[in-house]
């Protein structure tokens, strides 16, 4: 029973690019600044010329978790919780949950790719170790 | 250039766990031994402000606002805030130095309240922002639907990054949690006062590696306030006004806990070292610290954002004992939040004034005279110096 987060313009495609498979990301169309979380505006360049477009979807763990404790009723523990950064999206990372491995295994530097988990109109990525 | 403003009181309510006193109360009794410490009355209070204003963003965070407040306690103010977007909880004592620096209000009574452990029940946890709600927006909503939902979290990967880059290890945070303990049994309003040992900490429950049950403070009931006054109406209370010598908000990251560029810094660096340019005070003039610890691991990145050591070396630093009881530079003398409960910063700065004023019993600093207090983590900081004249 984990909130949703509430979809907005700027976050649709995020949220929801997962039922095409696709890890949607902002950019700005005018300098090109990767922007996570995404916003209307370029907080570089100030330009509103932003549009998402998908990535590939895999990356190299910057940082990971272990929870252990449950902080919500029915919450599975333990599982990791991975902060990675993006190959194709300098400067942006996305942190997910990780899927298809025990969680004592993941380490900084592990590479991993993106999956979705779908809750109502949610597509939460999920991040699995890359082989 | 040192502001014209100083702090004349402090007080604390009876703090404790499933205390089931309504929030007020608390507030009130804290509020008294305030401005009893002072030697002010409350028609001499003529400004209010906290953080964040009444809230229910999680259970109990905070369920008073200036409102409750100047109703329950019959104030008349000429000027009142509550800032929920200030640098960190300590936002309330930066505006109202501010407001008297400027002549807005002359005695600012500047308050924390929360009444965590009473409201937290088995579904609705402390501290866990947007419980039971349905749809989150703004920054929580990319950590806490992706099931990042505690704070031990989103600290647990800046302490894993800083584990990884400089080869801190749990020893080092034990040493953190156990020597605050140590100070924590002189300190009879600290919550947590049984001997804690490294192996009582090596051995407690994981909560988010790599931070264990004792690297996580304590939700508590309880209420602290804090007098900020203009320079020249402190002069006529009760103890010496310990002057705001200068204060740092500076935030250079965005809002948010994940996408700072080095996770091995936080807020705190860019707030502390805009503090330090705005004095000529050093971190060696430094007697006494208070460190945002609502998570271990915040220490040492607050020790080296103060630059009482270099980026990298907290470990070092730590093991060498100078914050603990008998070290050069004492941080949380009164147990801090790990072992005196979380009061959101506000007994930190608490223990500070405490110390400043010679009244610590039995772990008072021999001859404190200046102050550093940092609150805040992750993306919110704000620091302040103090010092007795």
């Amino acid at each position: 029973m984990r909130p949703l987060p509430e979809l907005t313009p700027e976050n649709t495609a995020f949220w929801t690019g997962g039922a095409e498979g696709k890890l949607m990301i902002a950019f700005c169309t005018d300098c090109a600044h990767a922007i996570h979380p995404p916003q209307l505006v370029c907080p570089k360049c100030w330009s509103d010329k932003v549009e998402s477009r998908a990535v590939s979807g895999t990356g190299t763990v910057y940082t990971y978790t272990v929870n252990h404790q449950p902080w919500a009723p029915g919450m599975a523990v333990p599982f990791a919780l991975a902060v990675v950064d993006l190959d194709d999206a300098p400067g942006a990372r996305v942190t997910a949950e990780v899927v298809g491995a025990a969680p004592e295994s993941v380490a900084i530097g592990q590479r991993m790719k993106v999956g979705f988990l779908n809750i109502d109109d949610v597509w939460f990525p999920q991040w699995e170790p890359a082989q | 250039m040192i502001l014209n403003a100083a702090i004349t009181g402090v007080g604390m309510s009876d703090i404790g766990r499933k205390t089931n006193r309504p929030a007020i109360l608390h507030l009130a009794e804290a509020a008294r031994r305030a401005l009893d410490c002072a030697g002010l009355t409350r028609d001499d209070i003529d400004g209010i402000s906290t953080y964040p204003g009444k809230a229910d963003n999680s259970p109990g965070m905070s369920p008073l606002g200036t409102g409750e407040v100047r109703n329950a306690l019959g104030l008349k103010t000429r000027w009142h805030s509550a800032v929920p977007d200030g640098p960190s909880q300590m936002a309330p004592i930066q505006v109202a130095a501010m407001a008297v620096a400027t002549g807005q209000a002359r005695h600012v009574l500047c308050f924390r309240a929360l009444t965590e452990s009473s409201s937290q029940t088995a579904t609705q946890r402390a501290s866990i922002p947007g419980a039971g709600r349905a749809r989150l927006g703004g920054w929580y909503s990319y950590l806490v639907p992706a099931n990042a939902m505690s704070a031990s979290n989103w600290a647990g990967w800046m302490a894993q990054r800083y584990f990884h880059e400089f080869g801190m290890t749990r020893e080092h945070l034990g040493l953190v949690a156990t020597g605050q303990r140590a100070f924590a049994q002189h300190n009879p309003s600290a919550v947590m006062r049984t001997p804690l040992t490294m192996e009582d900490y090596l051995g407690a429950r994981m909560i988010s590696s790599p931070l264990g049950l004792f690297d996580c403070d304590v939700p508590i009931d309880g209420a602290c306030v804090v007098i900020v006054s203009a320079a020249d109406a402190a002069k006529d209370c009760a103890k010496p006004p310990l002057t705001i010598a200068a204060m740092g908000a500076a935030l250079g990251s965005q809002e948010t806990w994940d996408q700072r560029p080095d996770l091995t810094t936080m807020g705190a660096h860019d707030s502390a070292a805009d503090m330090w340019a705005r004095t000529d005070l050093k971190p060696a003039d430094v007697d006494v610290l208070g460190l945002y610890d609502g998570f271990s691991i915040f220490v040492p990145f607050w020790l080296e954002a103060m630059g009482f050591c270099g980026h990298g070396e907290a470990k070092d630093f730590i093991a060498e004992g100078h914050i603990g009881p008998g070290g050069r530079f004492p941080v949380n003398t009164g147990g801090g939040q790990l072992s005196g409960g979380r009061l959101h910063g506000f007994g930190l700065l608490h223990e500070v004034c405490t110390q400043l004023w010679g009244q610590a019993g039995g772990r008072q600093v021999e001859g404190a005279s200046v102050g550093a207090c940092g609150m805040g983590g992750g993306f919110i900081a704000g620091s302040m110096l103090l010092r007795r004249d």
